[in-house]
């Protein structure tokens, strides 16, 4: 598919320039990308997820009456603002950067995928417009039109993270056109959006967002609860950051399943780099752990489940999974980079869903979860733990499609912009964006520091023996965010 | 008129919206680097306040026409990434600071006034300085024509190829007009926004002072031009019509701003503005990116066009109330604030 290349006549053809030496144009613009992506999925993640919680809490609050939701909305409101203009503002500079690294891939994709993005910048849209509303319209709009511009942000900010999973589900399975003689005809973008991919990639990411963003949540007011653990306001905001992440979490293995049997059949050199199978085989093994030695073909240091691989992928244990051998070596991905990713994903996403149905377990016995130790530490591990997942799962899905970016259509080395010294921008994004990571880390923790023991809130709701402490040790902490 | 003209223009009017809104958020953050006098706290707060709840919003003006131009016109965005990859990473990195600063200002620390997050507040003020003069800067590099197809034409260097089409005298009084169309708006829309007479006056001044600079810059864009661009913005059919009504709309909002009408002030500097925009676009008409790359080269085959209108009907049917709905909230002058109140089930 070489030849993909010389109809893009609208493009300047260089002549050749020295480059920066130390990294390649090529290299240098998928790092960039990388680092983009990676930092603004953050971001999309807990501005897909946040406003559910916030909408849960201002509901209870609607209920009940009770001020504890409405302040703990409210703050998780302010968190929210922060986290949401940084994601806004990454976000754009991703959807320029298409442009500005791999203009090719846009000249060659955009008629045929620009609509999911046409619709995700309306979704985006009216995203930013209720966000507006709900965070500084408290006092402006009836308590009820509040809490339906909530949920207008939560509808609207799943919607395009959909529609965004959806374009990136077409660079896997593109759809939609036909190619004749390197030049894209038949153009349907129905079609595309429709692409192979697409629900079993939208499903994942969307669960993915609700799992990191309510174990993160739940993870840092289950820390404030191993210190006080009859503090009104982390139990509440613990419980629904529960309610939000515990069931997504449950159900991601599920999906997982179903991305898994998608690139065993669509995509098999992505499967087969994420489990590192370097032969076609039947009756496949599942690999666990090891690492993969690509000059010698084989995985070391693995744990070798029997037929599980072919189980898991074709539901049949006999059924024949392609290995790498199955594509020459030069359209490999790095294996050991898919493969580990691959494997961190999977871990972490069995921890949370194993402690999720715990969470299920306890609250079905009636348990009080604030008070069980072993659970609120296992919680508060699991903190990072989602987005560490999302990280790995982006990279499993974009470093495994390599060395394509549509996948058997166009190779990334042809789709990278002609301009040299690539190397300059991607240091400064990157220098750019740790800066930015290092002050949002900083101002949440301040945030999160100056959160809450209301002593008038201490005995509400609580179990009788959590209602000892009410005016005990913790008043100098009080004094101390005040 | 083709589905191709359709779309392009409506690529135009989300970035003529832009400019009206989302530029003067820019503007403000100008306001704000400039702010002096005993007054300058207020006035500060004041842009904060304005900016606060719309900002967001009206930032998506522009991502809405990027993503629309890489729908419709797929080569057309493919080319301006490429040769206008500096100013639009410059662009880019604004953009990041200005919004991010902002809400780190507003929302990073304990009280508003907090001196402690100011310095916030100054990167904010910066960052709404140099983006709209860069943004301005990439168009006239488009209106200038000096972006054209590659091919044979390799002889031109780094330099040549990817730094001389925008920094180049004229480009650059493009970014200085946009700066101070950016300023003017956000000044008019600012003696609407202040409740305080004095906080009212000072903006008034303001906004007299830059609608007489950008009259300057203008000037100063036309001699700078390249001759065919003159030649379209003085001799075309349309030209005259174009700019009397330019005119009378520049002269209707200092008036206006002179007898204290806000309101007039406000749609008459708006329409000034609208007005420039749109001689911009009606000058490089059929182009979409002169010299050579027209509105019908560029666009994506019909299926895509039609599909993209109708998501652009179906976009506009959920947008226009929404933001109806956000413009009547924040900036109709509701009454005084209220403690929220549960409402009784």
């Amino acid at each position: 598919m070489r030849r993909t290349r010389s109809t893009f006549s609208n493009l300047p053809n260089l002549p050749y320039l020295p480059h920066l030496a130390f990294m390649s144009d090529l290299l240098a613009a998928r790092s960039q990308m990388a680092v983009s992506l990676a930092f603004h999925i953050i971001f999309a993640v807990i501005g897909i997820a946040m406003p559910v919680m916030m909408v849960v809490a201002e509901r209870r609050w609607h209920v009940t009456g009770h001020e504890i939701y409405l302040d703990l909305a409210k703050r998780w409101a302010k968190g929210t603002a922060t986290l949401f203009a940084v994601g806004a503002v990454s976000g754009t500079v991703l959807s320029f950067e298409l442009g500005l690294l791999w203009p090719r891939f846009m000249e060659f994709a955009g008629s045929i995928i620009g609509m999911p993005f046409s619709l995700e910048g309306f979704a985006f849209f009216t995203e930013a417009i209720f966000l507006g509303v709900y965070l500084y319209g408290w006092e402006r709009i009836s308590p009820r039109a509040h809490l339906w511009a909530g949920v207008a942000v939560a509808v609207s900010g799943a919607a395009s993270g959909i529609f965004v999973v959806i374009a990136n589900a077409w660079m896997n399975a593109p759809a939609g056109f036909e190619l004749q003689g390197g030049r894209v005809v038949n153009v349907d973008p129905i079609a595309a959006m429709g692409n192979a991919a697409a629900v079993s990639q939208t499903i994942h990411m969307t669960l993915a967002a609700y799992a990191a963003t309510g174990f993160a949540v739940a993870g840092i007011h289950a820390l404030f609860l191993l210190k006080d653990p009859g503090n009104a306001f982390h139990r509440r905001a613990l419980q629904i950051a529960l309610i939000v992440g515990a069931p997504a979490a449950v159900l991601q293995p599920l999906s997982g399943d179903l991305s898994a049997r998608h690139i065993a059949v669509h995509q098999p050199v992505k499967l087969a780099a994420a489990e590192a199978v370097f032969r076609t085989q039947a009756g496949a093994p599942l690999t666990v752990g090891g690492w993969p030695d690509v000059a010698a073909r084989e995985t070391r240091f693995a744990v070798e489940i029997p037929y599980g691989l072919s189980f898991l992928a074709f539901h049949d244990p006999h059924a024949v999974v392609k290995g790498l051998d199955a594509v020459p070596p030069e359209e490999w991905p790095n294996i050991p980079a898919v493969h580990l990713s691959f494997q961190l994903m999977v871990a972490l996403g069995t921890y949370l869903a194993l402690v999720s149905l715990w969470v299920g377990w306890l609250a079905w016995r009636r348990r009080d979860l604030a008070h069980n130790r072993w659970l609120l530490g296992a919680i508060a591990l699991a903190t990072p733990m989602g987005f560490i997942a999302v990280e790995a799962g982006w990279m499993v899905t974009e470093l495994g499609r390599q060395p394509w970016v549509i996948y058997g259509i166009l190779r990334t080395t042809d789709a990278v912009t002609p301009m040299p010294g690539l190397v300059v921008p991607f240091v400064t994004f990157t220098l750019m964006y740790c800066l930015l990571g290092v002050i949002v880390v900083w101002l949440l923790y301040r945030q999160i520091l100056r959160s809450p023991t209301m002593p008038e809130w201490k005995g509400f709701y609580m179990p009788v023996r959590s209602r000892g402490n009410v005016n005990g040790r913790k008043r100098g902490r009080e004094d101390q965010a005040t | 008129m083709t589905l191709a003209a359709v779309l392009a223009g409506s690529i135009f009017v989300a970035l003529n919206v832009y400019a009206l809104l989302g530029g003067a958020d820019f503007g403000g953050g100008v306001w704000d680097l400039v702010a002096t006098g005993s007054r300058r706290g207020r006035q500060r707060e004041l842009i904060a306040e304005a900016i606060g709840p719309v900002w967001e919003a009206n930032h998506v003006w522009l991502i809405l026409a990027l993503v629309l131009l890489f729908t419709c016109f797929p080569p057309a965005f493919a080319r301006l990434g490429t040769l206008l990859h500096i100013p639009l990473s410059l662009v880019l990195i604004g953009i990041v600071l200005r919004g991010s600063a902002f809400t780190f200002w507003r929302y990073g620390g304990g009280g508003h006034g907090d001196p402690e997050q100011r310095h916030w507040g100054v990167v904010f003020a910066v960052a709404s300085l140099i983006t709209p003069l860069l943004l301005g800067t990439t168009a006239g590099a488009i209106a200038s024509g000096a972006l054209p197809a590659g091919g044979a034409e390799t002889d031109r260097g780094f330099y040549g190829m990817y730094v001389a089409p925008w920094l180049n005298p004229f480009a650059l009084s493009v970014g200085v007009f946009a700066l101070v169309a950016f300023a003017f708006l956000a000044a008019v829309y600012l003696t609407l926004e202040a409740e305080e007479p004095e906080l009212r006056e000072d903006f008034r001044r303001r906004a007299l002072g830059s609608g007489a600079a950008l009259f300057v810059a203008a000037v100063l864009a036309l001699l700078l031009s390249p001759l065919h661009v003159r030649d379209a913005l003085i001799f075309a059919s349309w030209a005259l019509p174009l700019h009397v009504l330019t005119g009378a709309a520049a002269i209707t909002a200092l008036a206006a701003l002179w007898y204290r009408r806000w309101r007039r002030a406000r749609i008459a500097a708006a329409a000034q503005v609208t007005l420039i925009l749109w001689g911009w676009a009606l000058s490089q008409r059929p182009y979409i990116l002169p010299p050579d790359l027209t509105v019908a080269g560029a666009a994506a085959p019909p299926a895509t066009l039609r599909l993209a209108l109708a998501a652009l009907a179906l976009g506009t049917v959920v947008l226009l109330p929404s933001l109806y709905y956000l413009f009547r909230v924040f900036k109709a002058g509701v009454g005084p604030p209220t403690t929220p109140q549960r409402p009784r089930q």
